[in-house]
């Protein structure tokens, strides 16, 4: 398999993984009510962060594996405080 | 935009094809996530991307800096480790909080139906006894005062 071929598969890798993040938009906007918003934006950083690991990989640079680890890190945090928030009506008790 | 990594030719068809696989993967549970009806079912679908689509993502990326530094690389595999240990404790949290949330509706207008039909019953009491009261009073002679005011005159 050549670079060249290797290239176009991994760029269409990418476009999915594009199609896939606006689909997640498609549900943020739609979502009739807020924990259906939140899990399309759970659904966000974890498709964002594969998009990034892919980059990471199309570029031959480690560099991107920690923007990933911090979109993780972040993606959770801020989804456990939204259901906390849905839950009991604040945060931190 | 046609960028990719300068690997031998073997190693190059294992990345692409564990990249392609993983994408779509996640696709398919964004698809999932679109297309679902209920919230429940629609909670499920990232848990797709999350896991498979993770797990073949770093795998490619493991392969491709392996092969590209001519050591291994393994670090991948503390993002993977990190997200499996997190991600579903949140999504158990927030489908928790929307059973909460849809109890707390349904028992709200639970109250609400009992509160409209007992004031409902209320109003209908109260216009028989209304009713009632008037055909008594059709039904007797002269009142009180109309005695007094007969003795007066």
């Amino acid at each position: 398999m050549s670079q060249q071929t290797l290239a176009y598969v991994l760029l269409a890798a990418q476009t999915m993984l594009g199609l896939a993040l606006a689909l997640c938009a498609y549900r943020l906007v739609r979502g009739p009510r807020a924990q259906d918003r939140v899990t399309a934006l759970d659904a966000l950083y974890m498709n964002g962060l594969l998009s990034i690991v892919l980059l990471g990989i199309r570029t031959g640079t480690e560099l991107y594996f920690e923007a990933a680890l911090v979109i993780a890190l972040t993606g959770f945090v801020s989804t456990s405080a939204v259901a906390k928030f849905l839950m009991r009506g604040e945060v931190i008790e | 935009m046609t960028l990719a990594p300068d690997l031998p030719p073997v190693a190059a068809l294992v990345v692409g094809l564990l990249a392609v696989v993983a994408s779509a993967v996640a696709l398919t549970g964004t698809i999932g996530l679109m297309r679902l009806r209920t919230f429940y079912d629609r909670v499920h679908a990232p848990t797709l991307s999350t896991s498979l689509g993770l797990a073949t993502m770093c795998a490619a990326s493991i392969v491709a800096f392996s092969v590209l530094g001519s050591r291994p690389v393994v670090h991948e595999v503390l993002l993977f480790f990190f997200v499996t240990l997190t991600l579903p404790v949140s999504m158990m949290l927030l489908a928790r909080a929307a059973l909460f949330r849809d109890r707390a509706e349904a028992y709200d207008k639970s109250m609400a139906a009992d509160a409209l039909a007992a004031a409902q019953k209320e109003a209908a009491a109260l216009a028989a006894a209304q009713e009632e009261a008037a055909a008594l009073a059709a039904l007797e002679g002269p009142s009180l005062e109309e005695d007094a005011a007969y003795g007066r005159e």
